[in-house]
């Protein structure tokens, strides 16, 4: 029953979650921005106090439920254990191992040093539920919106406006290849030994396992009744379970009742306990670490290989889609990010640090833009970290999605008439490239568009009435939505660009 | 025989025009229908018109080669589908259509080419090759002959039934001066005639009163054999009047004057196929068989001095309608000429961009698709898809609608919004619409719907 329990709230989060991670209608958020709220390192980062109480709450009286029900990739990884066990011969398949402390707690004190010294790429690079969101936007998002804009083929001959077709692109490489990194490791460490990742690297699994050492309610081995038939061991994917010394290590459980419903005797129940020293385990064979590290180096290579592909099939698609203009268009060069001495942050961060330090990287922003705009940072500084940029589109002034759905803190929820007065970049003119120079032409297209009312034509020549109109920055006035930046006619380098400010983002 | 209209019965019919009251009596007779009524039967034969210039017995359905069906070529751009041509230009010859109007311009410089492929499976004698001097980039002399020639080439004749001059009269003469007065080709042109290069003679125009006028008063010095005007139940009274004439006046001059007229524009570029639902509706109400097109087609045939009604069908069921229509033709009563006239004021208040989709105005330098955007535009109208307000009821509905299918019908790149405002097209459109103003009034309009609903989690 237990067991059942377990299994049917795991569902509803992992679906939760990655489906709040898939979403391109933004409609999701309302109804499952939560089940990123509660998650750990994200309520630590937003300090979410309430959150991390009922969190550790939750641990002392349950165990580590979080680990089984709330977070998506330890989910994941029961998925991937439970598809492994169904091959024959491999139900029981686990063995009992001692706790690795030293990579246990080495891992934990360097994490926690990083989120302190704010080493982010470190933090987000372990942190379980920033791992899944690169993981699914990554990987799986293209796949959704793919699904999607075969729906809106569909729709569109059907005549129906229920789709609308979007831009699948890769935003990082970087990124996209931890994603696919992280994902190979976790689901080969998945299959072959369960949970060996959320009990050895995962940093909330080892703060999570000193409260639940304490827990009041927590499997308990019957030793009166047991017959050393090892079954519960075989069966329990975090190898916490060791027969012969009679022990559980409930620092490493997770509570799934795996071994409660394996032992026919009955001889494990989930009941009711006060604290009882957790008996010191036996070392096991320690066969994990070789093919663990091997499993890394393989999965790294896969990664590679099934990058380059993409990279290829994204071309393919963007020739595909010059294929249908007519003779009479002219080609129109793709535009490429300008080189920005600060980069530029949503509005809704303090500052481009503030933003920084509490950002977790888990993607849920750039998933959810529908402008294409934000896309996660290459310079290993911020690696993974979003950043703005405009070659695609440009923060629209009616959004404010990525405010509402950070669950770190890292971006505070806005109103659109608060983001017409958040200044998060300011616009600078390259005037050899804008039109009125380099062309002699008219232009304004910039100003046409600036919803700032912060680009203003004036005479090139103040001297002359009917002169040429250039573009100016009122600069107290630009808000950095990068409308002019991505509407400027001059390609493939715009000839006014958004700079991120230097001093943090600056309120009206 | 065929039953030419002589000098006297024009005469008689030029009054009609104006208040198109005596048409009914007066109409031309189909060709070969000494025996056979000639209305009623859809099967009946294809009606002809005698050219009073020189006896050309020409078909009613006159074909424009601008717009041949296209197909993705090789290196990605589109390019002609010689075996759809061939197909169309057969089944065209096969039902009587014997007018074919190209131009050196047509369909990136393409269309002389695949026209002549197509036709020239057929005897020269069964068809008239209409093509012009289209020399808009270059007037000079030399590039002007060298056009004249390529024609030949291109057409693989020894001669051309009809001649045009490409496009005169917006700006006043200038552009006739330019092109033609100046360099020398008029004078060139005319020997050509007297040679019997050239059969037939004329311009097609577009411009105001002054220039019609003005090009009219040379009718002396060079004897126009025809004219080809803009005519179709909306610019009969309701062009702009100011940039281009309404072809009430144009067709009464032409008629006057006794030029033959070969009509271009009759659908509107395709917009009297696609009129307001409000229209669309009374059309069908009067006529349940008829498509709304029809209705144009027979408007335009309605008229005595017409010679040829030139329809760029790029499909086989355009073609097939048309054929039909104008296959033992009715031409259109008193009171059908009034109801169209309503249904044209009515459309007038409609406010639709006047674009006939003639791509002169592309390649736009910015990439932008000038014309997909106001067919859109207009559609949008024209279907009641236009919001008035946020408040209004169905504005999410309408909102999601046009701006997703704005996104359908115009890759995001090639929208209003990445309009420059270089003003390159402005010269370029017979129409004279004022594009870059259009498109920004457009955009503005889609920059008001993605902001007017805050709340909205859908877009």
């Amino acid at each position: 029953m237990h067991k059942k329990i377990r299994i049917a709230l795991a569902a509803l989060f992992f679906i939760g979650v990655t489906l709040l991670l898939l979403d391109i209608s933004g409609s999701l958020h309302a109804w499952l921005g939560w089940m990123a709220k509660i998650q750990f390192l994200p309520a630590v980062l937003a300090l979410n106090l309430a959150v991390i109480a009922g969190l550790i709450l939750l641990t002392l009286l349950f165990g580590r439920v979080y680990c089984s029900v709330i977070c998506p990739l330890g989910i994941w990884q029961d998925i991937v254990s439970n598809l492994s066990g169904r091959r024959k011969g491999k139900k029981s398949r686990f063995t009992a191992s001692p706790e690795r402390k030293w990579l246990r707690y080495g891992v934990w004190v360097l994490f926690v040093a990083a989120l302190l010294a704010g080493v982010q790429v470190f933090v987000a690079l372990l942190a379980p539920y920033s791992a899944w969101g690169r993981i699914v936007q990554n990987l799986f998002q293209p796949l959704y919106i793919w699904g999607n804009n075969l729906l809106a083929w569909i729709a569109e001959r059907a005549g129906s406006y229920a789709f609308y077709p979007r831009e699948v692109w890769l935003r990082s490489l970087p990124t996209f290849l931890i994603a696919l990194a992280t994902l190979v490791t976790v689901t080969v460490l998945a299959w072959k030994n369960g949970r060996t990742w959320c009990n050895t690297l995962c940093p909330v699994g080892t703060t999570l396992g000193f409260f639940s050492r304490f827990a009041l309610f927590r499997p308990v081995l019957d030793l009166d009744v047991c017959v050393r038939c090892h079954h519960c061991e075989k069966n329990c994917k975090a190898s916490c379970i060791d027969i012969n010394a009679g022990t559980i290590d409930h620092s490493r459980c997770v509570v799934c009742f795996d071994c409660v419903d394996s032992c026919p005797l009955g001889g494990l129940k989930y009941r009711f306990t006060w604290k009882r020293k957790a008996a010191k385990a036996e070392p096991a064979s320690a066969q994990a670490d070789p093919a663990r590290r091997a499993f890394l180096v393989g999965g790294l290579m896969a990664g590679a290989g099934a990058l380059s592909a993409r990279a290829q099939n994204t071309a393919a698609a963007a020739a595909e889609a010059d294929k249908k203009r007519d003779g009479g268009f002219a080609d129109i060069l793709p535009k490429k990010e300008p080189v920005r001495t600060v980069p530029i942050t949503p509005p809704g961060s303090l500052s481009v640090k503030d933003f920084y330090q509490h950002c977790t990287a888990c993607q849920l922003c750039v998933a959810q833009c529908p402008n294409n705009v934000l896309r996660p940072s290459t310079d290993l500084e911020h690696l993974m970290q979003p950043r703005m940029s405009f070659e695609r589109g440009y923060c629209r002034p009616e959004c404010v999605r990525c405010t509402e759905v950070c669950p770190a803190g890292a971006l505070r929820p806005i109103t659109p008439e608060e983001k017409t007065t958040w200044h998060v970049g300011v616009a600078r003119l390259d005037y050899n490239l804008c039109l009125p120079f380099s062309l002699d032409q008219e232009c304004g297209n910039c100003a046409r568009h600036c919803p700032a009312g912060a680009i203003r034509m004036v005479r090139k020549d103040p001297e002359a009435e009917n002169s040429l109109r250039i573009p100016t920055v009122i600069e107290e006035r630009c808000i950095g939505c990068g409308a002019c930046e991505n509407l400027c006619p001059a390609r493939p380098i715009s000839a006014i660009t958004i700079d991120g400010l230097a001093d943090g983002h600056k309120r009206d | 025989m065929e039953k030419n209209i002589n000098r006297r019965d024009f005469l008689k019919l030029s009054g009609a025009a104006l208040g198109t009251a005596a048409l009914a009596g007066c109409q031309p007779k189909s060709a070969a229908t000494s025996g056979t009524p000639a209305s009623g039967s859809p099967a009946g034969e294809m009606e002809y018109r005698i050219n009073p210039g020189n006896g050309d017995k020409v078909s009613l359905l006159g074909y424009g080669c601008m717009r041949w069906p296209q197909k993705p070529g090789p290196d990605g751009k589109d390019i002609i589908d010689q075996e759809k041509v061939n197909e169309l230009v057969d089944y065209a010859i096969d039902h009587g259509v014997n007018y074919f109007d190209t131009s050196p311009a047509y369909l990136g410089g393409e269309s002389e080419r695949a026209s002549a492929i197509a036709l020239n499976r057929h005897p020269r004698k069964d068809f008239f090759w209409a093509t012009k001097l289209s020399n808009f980039r270059d007037a000079s002399r030399e590039a002007s002959l060298r056009m004249y020639r390529d024609s030949f080439e291109q057409l693989q004749t020894d001669y051309i039934d009809y001649y045009l001059l490409h496009s005169i009269g917006r700006g006043g003469n200038r552009a006739f001066e330019t092109r033609y007065v100046e360099n020398g080709m008029m004078e060139f042109l005319l020997k050509e005639r007297e040679k019997g290069a050239i059969r037939q003679l004329g311009f097609s125009f577009h411009g105001n009163q002054k220039a019609l006028d003005d090009l009219l008063a040379l009718h002396g010095k060079y004897h126009w054999d025809f004219v080809q005007i803009q005519m179709n139940y909306m610019d009969w009274r309701h062009a702009d009047g100011v940039r281009n004439v309404h072809a009430e006046y144009a067709y009464e001059q032409l008629d006057k004057l006794g030029i033959p007229i070969t009509i271009m524009e009759p659908l509107q570029g395709g917009r009297l196929a696609n009129v307001p639902d409000i229209v669309a509706e009374k059309l069908k109400e009067r006529a349940p068989g008829r498509t709304v097109s029809s209705w144009a087609f027979r408007f335009a045939g309605s008229f005595p001095r017409i010679l040829t009604v030139l329809s760029g069908m790029t499909y086989l069921d355009h073609l097939t309608d048309n054929v039909a229509t104008y296959s033992g033709f009715q031409p259109l009563g008193k009171e059908d000429l009034a109801f169209l006239e309503e249904m044209a004021s009515l459309m007038k208040a409609f406010p639709t961009i006047d674009c006939n989709d003639c791509k002169y105005c592309m390649p736009c330098p910015y990439g932008i698709d000038i014309p997909g955007i106001f067919k859109h535009y207009n559609q949008m109208v024209n279907e009641g898809n236009m919001a008035q307000s946020a408040g209004q009821e169905d504005f999410r509905k309408l909102r999601r609608r046009y701006l997703i299918s704005y996104d359908r019908a115009i890759p995001t790149l090639r929208q209003a919004s990445h309009c420059a405002g270089c003003k390159q097209c402005l010269e370029h459109c017979p129409q004279s619409i004022a594009i870059p103003r259009e498109l920004r009034r457009i955009d503005a309009y889609v920059e008001k719907l993605k902001k007017a609903d805050f709340g909205s989690k859908i877009l």
